[in-house]
């Protein structure tokens, strides 16, 4: 997949070299950082051998939380933290219902996904959160230092959680998890704390995206998130990170989201009609699924060495 | 390395299980069973599968909580065992399936089970990788720690379990079967470990069907029979006979159908076969109709390897191969199918049986075709036929209907071998058919071996024990290094010569030419 990125970056230089500037990439990583915090939030909860649909549902009810807060007159601080509670939250009540109950996470995750959603409905009866507060949008920064301040934000803890997953202990938890959960737990690795933490993570993730989607604008759309899903499952796979679990990285995750990120953009300074967007991005999501499973099959073969410790001397 | 705070020096028990009870969904797997392990012994636990000595492992390491009953560890009684708080007490467990985690490599599954910590302590890659070399040294493995699990044979995962079990410094460490895979110079290495432990004060148990190696290192054995302890003795106060009285209840002829038949035409004839991707090298061998050919070597030998091109598993490219004197190639199972070939591969969980299946679809599953009319399968023929195939190898279950995997070990390897004579073959190729099944159970599956031969059938049987071979074989051909070695008449099969030839000393003995 970085081949296929290269290609692209390269062919972008030569066929629309105005691609390259400056402004351009500005936006394209503005618009996908908040993608990237949900994204890895997804990787770790796809390593565990989980899914969670309902991330598009918490994005909505975080970004609404955080301009109701910011409108009641709470300084942005304590809207940041309250936002990022109320979407681990969520994740807990996520990881209930996986972790503790066993349920299986696509279920699970779709009815609360469709239930969020809905009771976000109900709540806001489909108005908008407008008369925002000056300090809330940039956080009251300006657009150039806010922006700044969301890509960076996005990459350290992006780069945090990637440093996390190879060097602590419980990133490679997470790994022996989605690898066989049962032989994890009989090694001593806590596997259903892993899962459940997996989903308050992303819950928290999820909800630094949608405050710092919030802010980019000046009011709070109670629609924000549908088929955010979608697009943050299909980075991570894109990424390389195994649908089965126990086998992934966070950097590849974050080349699936500069991928597909970049893709519409491209297209468009390319000439081509963004409506094939859609259709190329599921072409890509295929050829990564098709190269993983390629891959499976060369590891099922097998291996025709000959144990050295069998043979006689 | 930390030492797992050792218990406070208690003379004698280790670890101790007093009136454990444990049952799942109405049956009674442990009816109240006290066992105990005291510092430097090896203490054997047998009994036929089903017994109860896998829950019993399972209690005693945390794995499962018992109904009633206490555990106790270095004299003090534990309310709550998990696996975990077992490790940190200092037991340790090798488990029959290697419980490893496959996407993971060698050094980090050998490594999760030592380091201990708070979550968010680093992990040292590099002392990690250090770490698995010296413990797979110390078992005489040499396995790649940057290698992925998955990517293993069971022998190495085998190893790679051992290795970790060692590292780990325990007190107590439950072995269960842990040489079912082994060659025997693995094994071997094993047992030198094993006296080491033993030493330096540890406490084994030590679980295995293969009875000559209880007597080999064991000094104490409980005998557990339908979830009850039916012994507890000094190994040296028993024989074999007397062993496998008290596992059964019964008396079992031990050794395995005398061969007496005679062999009929050659259906398989094999020259100078070799396969590349296969990991073979040279094999020529003739097999007849109604004869048994057992298949010696050590593993890694190569014996599973010409099973495998034989079948059309992995290309061959080179050699010939007649059957039934017309000269065929076998490019894929198909076609070994077609040509009366059946197969029943070494890992039964993997590859013998579907076992979310029931015992009916698996024994049918290879003749789905034959039950079939216009693609829609007749389900009374299905059953009738399932029935018969059962009730002919003696499967014991509640009905045809019960998924596979809630029969033990022998049975599903019943089912594995049914599916396959389902084909009715000319040529059947066993691939350790008796690997981790209990005597009662081997006792079957050799009777049925000697029935299939009576009948005409050509059997290939590779096998690792070696007074299987040697007592269910009209001849025995042995691998080393990937090539057939030597093929001894039964009166020349000794286990020094089938030993000297696995291990590459023996002068060249296939059969003279005029032989073939």
């Amino acid at each position: 997949m970085a081949s296929v990125y290269a290609l692209l970056l390269l062919a972008l230089a030569v066929f629309a070299p105005s691609f390259h500037r400056a402004g351009n990439w500005r936006d394209i990583a503005v618009a996908n950082a908040p993608l990237l915090l949900t994204a890895t939030g997804m990787t770790l909860v796809v390593l565990t051998r989980h899914v969670d649909v309902s991330v598009g549902s918490q994005f909505a009810i975080c970004g609404v939380l955080a301009g109701l807060m910011a409108k009641a007159g709470w300084p942005m601080p304590v809207v940041a933290l309250g936002t990022v509670a109320a979407g681990m939250a969520m994740g807990g009540l996520n990881a209930l219902l996986v972790a503790v109950l066993g349920l299986p996470s696509i279920v699970a995750t779709l009815a609360t996904m469709v239930t969020l959603r809905e009771g976000l409905r109900w709540a806001t009866e489909g108005a908008w959160v407008e008369d925002l507060p000056p300090n809330f949008q940039w956080f009251g920064l300006g657009q150039a230092a806010g922006r700044a301040l969301i890509v960076a934000l996005s990459l350290a803890v992006f780069a945090a959680i990637a440093w996390a997953l190879v060097h602590l202990r419980a990133g490679r938890a997470v790994y022996a998890t989605g690898s066989d959960a049962e032989a994890a737990r009989l090694l001593g690795v806590p596997a259903r704390a892993t899962v459940a933490l997996g989903f308050v993570a992303l819950g928290g993730l999820g909800a630094l995206a949608a405050l710092l989607t919030a802010v980019q604008f000046i009011d709070v759309q109670s629609s924000a998130g549908i088929g955010l899903e979608l697009k943050v499952i299909a980075a991570v796979v894109v990424g390389g990170t195994a649908i089965t679990g126990g086998r992934g990285t966070a950097p590849g995750t974050l080349l699936g989201v500069a991928l597909l990120g970049t893709l519409g953009p491209a297209l468009t300074f390319l000439g081509s009609h963004a409506y094939w967007e859609r259709a190329l991005q599921g072409a890509i999501i295929l050829a990564a699924v098709a190269s993983d499973a390629f891959e499976g099959r060369v590891v099922a073969r097998p291996v025709d060495v000959v144990p050295e410790g069998a043979r006689a001397g | 390395m930390p030492t797992p705070a050792a218990a406070a020096p208690s003379p004698g028990a280790l670890l101790s299980l007093t009136g454990i009870v444990k049952s799942f969904g109405g049956v009674r797997a442990l009816d109240g069973v006290s066992f105990e392990v005291r510092s430097g012994e090896v203490h054997a636990l047998v009994g036929e599968n089903g017994a109860g000595k896998s829950t019993l492992v399972k209690v005693a390491t945390g794995a499962h909580a018992p109904d009633a009953g206490e555990v106790a560890l270095g004299g003090r009684v534990i309310a709550r065992l998990d696996p975990l708080a077992a490790r940190r007490l200092g037991v340790a467990v090798i488990y029959q399936q290697p419980a490893l985690l496959p996407d993971l490599t060698v050094a980090e599954n050998i490594a999760l089970a030592e380091e201990q910590g708070a979550p968010w302590r680093r992990v040292r890659w590099r002392e990690r990788r250090r770490r698995a070399r010296e413990l797979l040294g110390r078992v005489g493995a040499r396995i790649d720690p940057d290698a992925a699990v998955g990517r293993l044979r069971m022998p190495e995962q085998q190893l790679v379990e051992i290795a970790r079990a060692l590292g780990s410094d325990a007190r107590v460490i439950f072995m269960d079967e842990p040489t079912a895979s082994l060659s025997e110079r693995e094994t071997e290495h094993l047992f030198a470990v094993i006296r080491e432990l033993r030493a330096k004060g540890s406490g084994i148990v030590y679980v295995s069907h293969r009875l000559e190696e209880l007597f080999v290192v064991a000094d104490r054995v409980t005998v557990l029979r339908d979830g009850r302890r039916v012994a507890d003795r000094p190994i040296g106060e028993l024989d074999r006979a007397a062993l496998i009285r008290l596992m059964v209840g019964r008396e079992v002829s031990a050794a395995a159908g005398e061969a007496a038949r005679v062999p009929g035409d050659a259906v398989l004839e094999v020259r100078g076969l070799r396969s590349r991707a296969g990991g073979l090298r040279e094999a020529t061998f003739t097999l007849h109709a109604g004869e048994v050919l057992g298949l010696a070597g050590l593993v890694g030998s190569g014996r599973t390897e010409l099973a495998r091109t034989l079948f059309g598993l992995t290309p061959a490219d080179g050699g010939e191969l007649r059957v039934r004197g017309q000269a065929v190639t076998i490019p894929g199972p198909e076609r070994a199918v077609a040509l009366g070939l059946a197969y029943v591969p070494e890992d039964r969980k993997r590859h013998g049986v579907v076992g979310e299946l029931p015992i009916a679809a698996n024994l049918t599953l290879a003749i789905l075709r034959e039950l079939s009319r216009l693609g829609l399968l007749d389900r009374a023929e299905e059953r009738r036929r399932a029935e018969q195939m059962s009730a002919r190898l003696g499967v014991r279950a509640p009905s045809v209907e019960v998924p596979v995997s809630t029969l033990s070990g022998g049975n599903q390897q019943k089912v594995a071998l049914g599916r396959w004579l389902a084909t009715r073959p000319s040529i059947l190729i066993l691939d350790e058919p008796t690997q981790g099944i209990d005597v009662g159970a081997k006792a079957e599956i050799h009777r049925l071996v000697g029935e299939l031969a009576g009948q005409g059938l050509a059997l290939l049987m590779i096998s690792s024990d070696l007074p299987e071979v040697l007592g269910m074989s009209d001849r025995v051909a042995v691998m080393h290094d990937a090539r057939l070695a030597a093929i001894l008449p039964r009166e020349r099969a000794t286990p020094e010569a089938v030993m000297t030839h696995a291990l590459g000393h023996g002068a060249p003995d296939v059969e003279a030419a005029a032989a073939r």
